[in-house]
């Protein structure tokens, strides 16, 4: 297939950015968004031109490290992430806008690569349980029942790849501080830290300048690991819970 | 200086090494550990757990990764789970069991004293990681549930879902951000290491890229540790994250440390064929399809008809055929190895003939299609996803991939290299799975690496090199990142034709066909005449854009694929060299009459470590004996 690319180019944080046309020609529909990128950038190099530049990695949909906002959506019409999305859900001659992640948190690095390293601070501020190496009780030694077990894996499936940020008309990332609040939240192992956590979690992430949640809920739609927006709530209720503490 | 290779393995008997190492290695003073810098290069489950442990223990530390956040490391993408000796089944597990059981899968070439070790520490893992908060699936009871995998006669795996290694690294990601937050780790993410600085013959330090802005910079530290990951991108398509790669690894073998057994390479049998040219990586698909999926290819030569119109009869179950007992589940290499005979004699299926199928049919027929989607709904949606095929009504088409390298840099029982004060972890090092690596245990050893080995056996080093790190004013360092300028200087003036990304093609598919699945000692000779005229053909004619002084993702590959390019040699003249076939290394000259593994244990039952001898000389191979107290060596044997 053939189709026209309305791409973003910007060589750093300081310079101009504008979107550039090109066309991307015989296209296989096998082919990840990705690797549609990969024959453009091809193209590019043999006319002269600096290929774009994107972030990735695992190409998996795990590690969260694509983005790309397509057609004005982060992972465009991926099920999952922008590395799992194949060409065959386009139509031949389509145009396609691609972006970076638009978050003032995020800024830009080059074309399409944006600076994420604001949530790795939120996780440094609290997401974590204190536990010394070689300190631990055996694996079996606190029980823990499996409703809990499974809600918690639901939220840690998070692949903090920033999404739910960049669709959220406040910029809001409550939906990936919510999903570790109710990891660790939901565990025996997290209770200990529950309310520091929260606290500390929540302050980093509005001095990050993140925005508050409306209940817009486009983060949920966007959220390639399924994370359900009930962890926003549990984010409000456990905040709110650890606030009274922390005044008391 | 010469080249020497001392294991350290502690005497006495083998089950009280590792707790007498301990006793006998050298403390440090809590006060006097903040003395020490320590860098460590990836922050993968291997270097995470390092970094963060360390750090806990107060001395200070520097960490790097090349990806935007230690979270992303390519431990992310494993997807099974992690082997320990708990024997919470009470189905007759033990360490001694699962050492046995390591030893034998890696086709006795691994050390006796260091798997047993892993298998020690096996336990103290699972029970670090649930208090670290990792998701375990769970019973209803609330006891941790474990599963039976890559053909295990116990079940010994624990898992989260299919996303274990996703689990295990946000764990150990955790863990490192409590220590960033507290101040005793540095962490250094989008930053590339591009060499290590030797000073008097010890590793003092390295020299780094930062991602995007270009600045080269040099580190200092008392020690260096680097837990980078495994080679495979060699091979260009594996089941490797795109940016894994030998660099770190490469460099440091270049300034000394010596390369152990780079010719194991494990290819996984169950991955999703390549669909085209455009093709950039290969998706795996869980190893469990096995457990209900039968694969056949048609009995005809190039028969094309659609898989549904091919009758029962001109079907070819070869594992069944050849493997009665084991059939589908024969072991990782074996079915590999099977898979591509079909091919090569032209039943393969699907594009290009690469692929056999897995068929789902009799299994949904007997259990019925809820079962089936039940049990494996989240892969079928996967492959799905990828082929745009639904598995549920036509066969999967399945084909082996490169998944794991075995081989890594020599290190001793402290994990520290030849060059004192290299110490090296994880899938980047060679040393705890021999010849072949069983399912479940890279998550283990890197862990087990991280959390529970170096924290111990790095004060062995430390110890008497108290007061004694320079400055990165030291001339060595200028040198080095002066050598680090040129050769980035160089990319980018050699102004050719041809992208790096080709030439990473070329090399991979040059690889995959003369030293992949099965090597003779004619492909590899082929190999060896190809890649020194393409590794030219590279300084001449590859095209580079930019400029160093900007995030410029064609320079990075530039760098790595001029690496492998080095490296892919190494391996072919490892793989030469071997004169036997073992594990991930089957030499088609060496195998019994029935096509099976044939071994050379009075020739071959040794590590084979290659020193760096100049660019274009060829290295030198050293051995380290592998000998064995404990166990028989026995031939493995799947009939
Ligand atoms: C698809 C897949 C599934 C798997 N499933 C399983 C499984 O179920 N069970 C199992 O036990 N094993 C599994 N494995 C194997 C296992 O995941 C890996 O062997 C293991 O995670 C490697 O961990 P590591 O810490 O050694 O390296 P990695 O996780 O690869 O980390 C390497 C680190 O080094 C950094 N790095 C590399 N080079 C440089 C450089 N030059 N400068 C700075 N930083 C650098 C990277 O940024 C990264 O942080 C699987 C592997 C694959 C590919
Ligand atoms: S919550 Fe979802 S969208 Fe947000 S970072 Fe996590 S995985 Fe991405
Ligand atoms: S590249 Fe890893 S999630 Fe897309």
């Amino acid at each position: 297939m053939n189709l026209h690319l309305k791409v973003w180019r910007q060589k750093s944080a300081q310079s101009e950015g504008r979107l550039a046309d090109y066309e991307a020609r015989n296209i296989p529909e096998d082919c990840s968004f990705l690797e549609m990128l990969d024959l453009v950038n091809e193209d590019l190099l043999s006319k002269g031109e600096e290929p774009i530049a994107f972030d990735h990695d695992c190409r998996e949909g795990i590690c969260g490290m694509c983005s790309l906002t397509i057609n004005g959506i982060p992972h465009g019409p991926s099920e999952t992430t922008t590395c799992q999305l194949y060409m065959r859900k386009f139509k031949d001659g389509q145009t396609i806008y691609i972006e970076p992640f638009r978050v003032g948190a995020f800024p830009l690095l080059r074309d399409l690569a944006v600076n994420r390293s604001a949530f790795d601070r939120i996780q440094q501020a609290g997401g974590f349980v204190s536990a010394h190496v070689g300190a631990a009780p055996d694996g079996n030694a606190i029980l823990v029942p499996k409703t809990q077990a499974d809600r918690a894996m639901e939220a840690a499936a998070c692949i903090g790849c920033g999404a739910c940020a960049a669709a959220c008309p406040n910029a809001s990332a409550m939906l990936f501080v919510g999903a570790k609040v109710t990891h660790l939240g939901s565990l025996p192992q997290g209770q200990p830290e529950r309310d520091r956590r929260v606290l500390a979690m929540v302050r980093q992430m509005d001095a990050e300048g993140f925005g508050n949640c409306s209940n817009y809920l486009e983060c949920e739609a966007v959220c390639p690991a399924e994370i359900p927006n009930s962890v926003i709530g549990q984010l409000n209720r456990d905040y709110a819970s650890a606030l009274v503490k922390d005044t008391l | 200086m010469s080249l020497t290779l001392d294991s350290n393995i502690p005497s006495g008997p083998l089950a009280g090494k590792w707790e007498k190492h301990k006793f006998e290695s050298k403390l440090i003073n809590p006060a006097n550990r903040r003395k020490f810098e320590i860098i460590v290069v990836g922050t993968g489950l291997a270097g995470a757990a390092a970094a963060a442990t360390l750090g806990e223990l107060g001395y200070k530390v520097k960490a790097f990764c090349f990806q935007d956040s230690p979270r992303r490391a390519h431990s992310i993408a494993a997807q099974g789970g992690i082997n320990a000796a708990k024997n919470y089944q009470n189905d007759g597990d033990s360490v001694h069991r699962l050492f046995y059981d390591t030893i034998k899968g890696g086709d006795f070439r691994a050390r006796e004293a260091n798997v047993h070790r892993l298998a020690e520490v096996s336990v103290s893992i699972i029970d670090h990681c649930v208090a670290l908060g990792v998701p375990f699936a769970r019973e209803y009871g609330g006891l941790l549930d474990n599963r039976s995998f890559g053909g295990a006669q116990v079940s010994r795996t624990f898992y989260a879902r299919g996303q274990t290694g996703q689990q295990l690294l946000l764990g150990a990601y955790s863990a490192l951000n409590r220590q960033i937050a507290a101040g005793s780790v540095e962490m250094h993410s989008r930053t590339e290491m591009l060499d290590l600085v030797l000073i008097d013959g010890h590793a003092k330090g390295i020299v780094t890229r930062d991602l995007v802005t270009g600045e080269i910079k040099s580190w200092a530290a008392d020690c260096v540790i680097m837990a980078t990951g495994g080679y495979g991108n060699v091979f260009y398509l594996s089941t490797n994250a795109k940016g894994s790669n030998v660099t770190a690894t490469y460099r440091a073998h270049r300034r000394g440390a010596a390369f152990a057994n780079p010719c194991y390479t494990q290819i996984h049998p169950t991955c999703i064929p390549v669909a085209g040219d455009h093709q950039s990586k290969l998706t795996l698909m869980s190893e469990s399809l096995r457990n209900d999926g039968r694969v056949w290819v048609p009995k005809k030569k190039g028969d094309s008809r659609p898989s549904s119109q091919i009758p029962e009869d001109e079907r070819d179950y070869y594992l069944e055929r050849k493997y009665p007992s084991f059939g589908n589940l024969a072991p990782r290499d074996i079915s590999s190895r099977s898979a591509k005979e079909v091919c090569d004699e032209g039943r393969g299926v699907g594009p290009g003939g690469l692929g056999v199928y897995l068929d789902f049919a009799d299994s949904i027929k007997r259990l019925g299609e809820d079962k089936i989607r039940e049990r494996y709904g989240n892969l079928f949606d996967i492959y799905h996803q990828i082929t745009g095929e639904n598995a549920y009504q036509m066969p999967m088409r399945i084909f082996p991939a490169v998944h794991y390298t075995m081989g890594g840099l020599w290190v001793d029982y402290n994990l520290m290299s030849n060059v004192p004060g290299l110490f090296v972890l994880g899938e980047a090092n060679f040393s705890d799975h021999g010849a072949n690596r069983l399912g479940a245990s890279a998550l283990m050893q890197g862990l087990a690496d991280g959390y529970f080995v170096i924290p111990y056996t790095i004060g062995n080093y430390l110890a008497p090199a108290i007061g004694k790190r320079p400055s990165t004013d030291h001339p060595a360092f200028k040198q080095t990142e002066s050598e680090v300028r040129a050769q980035l200087q160089r990319f980018l003036s050699i102004k050719g034709r041809r992208s790096v990304e080709s030439f990473h093609r070329e090399l991979g598919l040059l690889m995959w066909d003369q030293c992949g699945m099965a090597r003779s000692e004619r492909s590899l000779t082929k190999a060896l005449k190809r890649i020194p005229a393409l590794r030219e053909e590279f300084w001449q004619d590859a095209k580079i854009l930019g400029d160093n002084e900007s995030l410029n993702t064609s320079l990075e590959q530039a760098g790595r694929v001029a690496d492998f390019l080095e490296f892919g040699e190494l391996m072919c003249l490892d793989a030469l060299a071997r004169n036997e076939s073992c594990g991930g290394h089957f030499r088609e000259e060496f195998q019994t009459p029935d096509g099976e593994a044939q071994r050379n244990d009075n020739d071959y039952a040794h590590v084979a470590a290659w020193e760096y001898q100049g660019y274009g000389q060829a290295p030198k191979r050293h051995i380290e004996p592998l000998t064995y107290e404990e166990v028989k060596l026995a031939t493995r044997s799947y009939k």
